[in-house]
């Protein structure tokens, strides 16, 4: 182990290990944005904005009414998911047969919805939960405990999404109706109610992230800006619709950001990110995992 | 058509001879915001009637803006040579990004989120290089000791006023250009459907590149003129997926197919804005926001053509004579 840790420069490991830690939390976003993407072939575009009202609602439960942070999470799951429910309801389901652009473009309006809601109701200033986890030491390494904390979550739920896809009747009529909507309705299948049960999951995935970023940063109306982008590129980068292939480019990103933070900021690291994504554009246009066809 | 020409010109008189008749400098103020951003939103939706939904306009805005003032700043180049530069600069970045996207056929969702990266990028850049760009806390100018004209600068609200009217003709200009030109119709054309186009002869990538190439070009101009008038720039302010989003909605709003679309959305947003900051003070903080998402997504809904092309084509109808008559 020792001699391991001499060959490598030792802030390289912890970043790649952070790095890996990150891109759990990235790809459980990048699956629920993927889940409906593949379903409804609607782009969210306030997914992010989800998970930042997740975020107030962990934090007003939490430090306002002090109620215990593991019955919190599960209203805000709840909660979140209802908003994603609702927001298929009200927004996506009178447009499903508009033009694709129209139904995200509307969903860029929600956005502002929520953002400006957000900022009338809770103001701007940056609030934690000012819960302060332990600092896990491994020879000279730090982790956080927030980051191992959110990365066993982020895989647990995932491995759920999957057992609930696979194994359930819902969960394959799920995965039936993203591979031919028409045929679905003819074998008996709701498409409506699948559709609400998608985004229902959807919700409640972003209601997730939100209860495990929220250890981590600092929530404002704005927050939803600081990884939206990113997951959006991940969608891309993976495939729209493509699982696998989401959460592969979740952890090539998270490593990016991570290694290219190391070496300046973390705005760098971004910049790097949204880089290597146009670079990416140009090799792999349809998505990393793409067949040529 | 004759009458409609002498109409216009009519307009265009009473808007140049407006400053000199009636000064008051807050309505003035207002008129310039409504001016350069309708030219924004303009040079949007030359590219978003064909259903180039582009969120990436934020980014060129932003280094439109940027690269003016940090020419100017850092290097004392005039804003005269800085804007074309800026011009050109993010003609480049439209081409670097527009090639690879229009090549491998990437439309649709995957458009919206590739140009959605580039806003992004831009954002992060300007925050980034905050020791050049003052990152996230804004930038001004060096005001000039020399020729206001030369630095492109100037205190009053006049000229200003005919500058952003000019840039604003300008737009509608190119606006009725490609409306009347045969890219028009191949654009049209392939925002049915591409194959199609492809195959009744029309370069798909030339012509969706001609036209990115231009809306990006005016969409820096607005972002340098911008900085020019307010002589302070923010990155949340020109650019970022707020301002990209701002454009779409307000391109929506009015209407995207047709000329003075894009400008009745500019008053409409503006105006909102400016009465509810009137009207609530520093509490509107959000509540124009939010009172522009619930619209967007109530037009979008029920609404797709916007307000002036709704009215337009009810306006069309009524003329019509009916068959029986």
């Amino acid at each position: 182990m020792q001699g391991f840790l001499e060959f490598f420069d030792i802030y390289l490991v912890e970043a790649v290990i952070n790095g890996i830690l990150l891109g759990g939390v990235l790809a459980l976003l990048a699956l629920g944005l993927n889940l409906i993407f593949g379903v409804i072939d609607v782009t969210w575009i306030c997914y992010a904005e989800l998970v930042m009202i997740g975020m107030y609602a962990m934090y007003f439960i939490v430090q306002y009414y002090g109620i215990s942070y593991f019955i919190a999470a599960p209203i805000t799951i709840l909660l979140v998911a209802v908003l994603g429910a609702l927001l298929h309801y009200l927004v996506i389901a009178p447009l499903l047969t508009a033009p694709p652009i129209n139904q995200l473009l509307a969903t860029g309006g929600v956005l502002f919805v929520l953002q400006s809601f957000a900022t009338v109701a809770f103001g701007v200033d940056f609030r934690n939960l000012g819960i302060r986890l332990p600092v896990l030491a491994l020879g000279d390494m730090n982790f956080s405990y927030a980051r191992l904390l959110s990365f066993a979550a982020a895989l647990i739920a995932m491995v759920a999404v999957y057992l609930f896809m696979t194994r359930t009747f819902t969960g394959t009529a799920i995965r039936a109706i993203s591979q031919d909507r028409q045929i679905m309705a003819l074998m008996g299948v709701d498409a409506r109610r699948i559709y609400l049960v998608t985004s229902a999951l959807g919700g409640a995935l972003a209601g997730l992230a939100a209860c495990l970023l929220v250890l981590q940063y600092d929530v404002h109306p704005f927050v939803g800006l600081s990884f939206g982008p990113i997951t959006f590129l991940i969608c891309v980068l993976g495939g729209l619709g493509n699982f696998i292939g989401g959460f592969i480019a979740s952890f090539v990103f998270a490593e990016i950001i991570s290694l290219g933070g190391l070496y300046s900021d973390l705005e760098w690291g971004y910049v790097l990110a949204f880089a290597f994504f146009i670079v990416m554009m140009f090799i792999r246009p349809a998505g990393l995992l793409a067949r040529r066809s | 058509m004759k009458g409609r020409l002498a109409a216009g010109i009519a307009g265009l008189a009473a808007l140049i001879a407006l400053p000199f008749v009636y000064r008051d400098p807050y309505h003035l103020h207002i008129l310039v915001l409504i001016l350069i951003w309708s030219f924004a939103y303009t040079s949007w939706s030359i590219m978003g009637r064909f259903g180039l939904v582009s969120l990436g306009h934020g980014g060129f805005m932003g280094i439109g803006a940027y690269v003016t003032a940090l020419l100017w700043n850092h290097l004392g180049l005039s804003p005269w040579i800085g804007i074309p530069l800026s011009m050109a600069a993010a003609g480049a970045l439209a081409l670097v990004v527009g090639y690879p996207c229009f090549r491998f056929r990437i439309t649709g969702h995957y458009f919206v989120l590739v140009t959605l990266a580039l806003s992004g990028i831009v954002l992060q850049v300007v925050t980034a290089t905050r020791d050049y760009t003052g990152g996230s806390l804004g930038y001004t100018p060096n005001r000039t000791r020399g020729s206001g004209l030369l630095a492109l600068q100037f205190d009053d609200k006049t000229t200003w006023y005919l500058i952003a009217l000019a840039v604003w003709v300008g737009g509608l200009l190119i606006w009725h250009w490609i409306d009347r030109s045969m890219s028009r119709y191949a654009l049209e054309a392939i925002s049915e459907d591409e194959d199609a186009a492809a195959a009744a002869g029309i370069n798909v990538t030339a012509e969706k590149l001609k036209i990115t190439l231009i809306s990006a070009l005016m969409t820096a101009l607005a972002g340098a003129i911008y900085c020019q008038y307010q002589m302070f720039i923010a990155p949340d302010v020109v650019s970022g997926i707020a301002v990209s989003l701002q454009m779409v909605f307000a391109a929506i709003v009015g209407g995207l197919y047709v000329s003075f679309g894009p400008t009745v959305g500019a008053i409409i947003t503006i105006l909102l804005a400016e009465t509810l900051r009137i009207g609530f003070g520093t509490q509107a903080v959000g509540w124009d926001n939010l009172v522009y998402g619930v619209l967007l997504v109530l037009f979008i809904i029920f609404l797709p053509k916007g307000i002036l092309g709704s009215l337009l084509e009810r306006v069309k109808l009524q003329r019509k004579p009916s068959p029986a008559a």
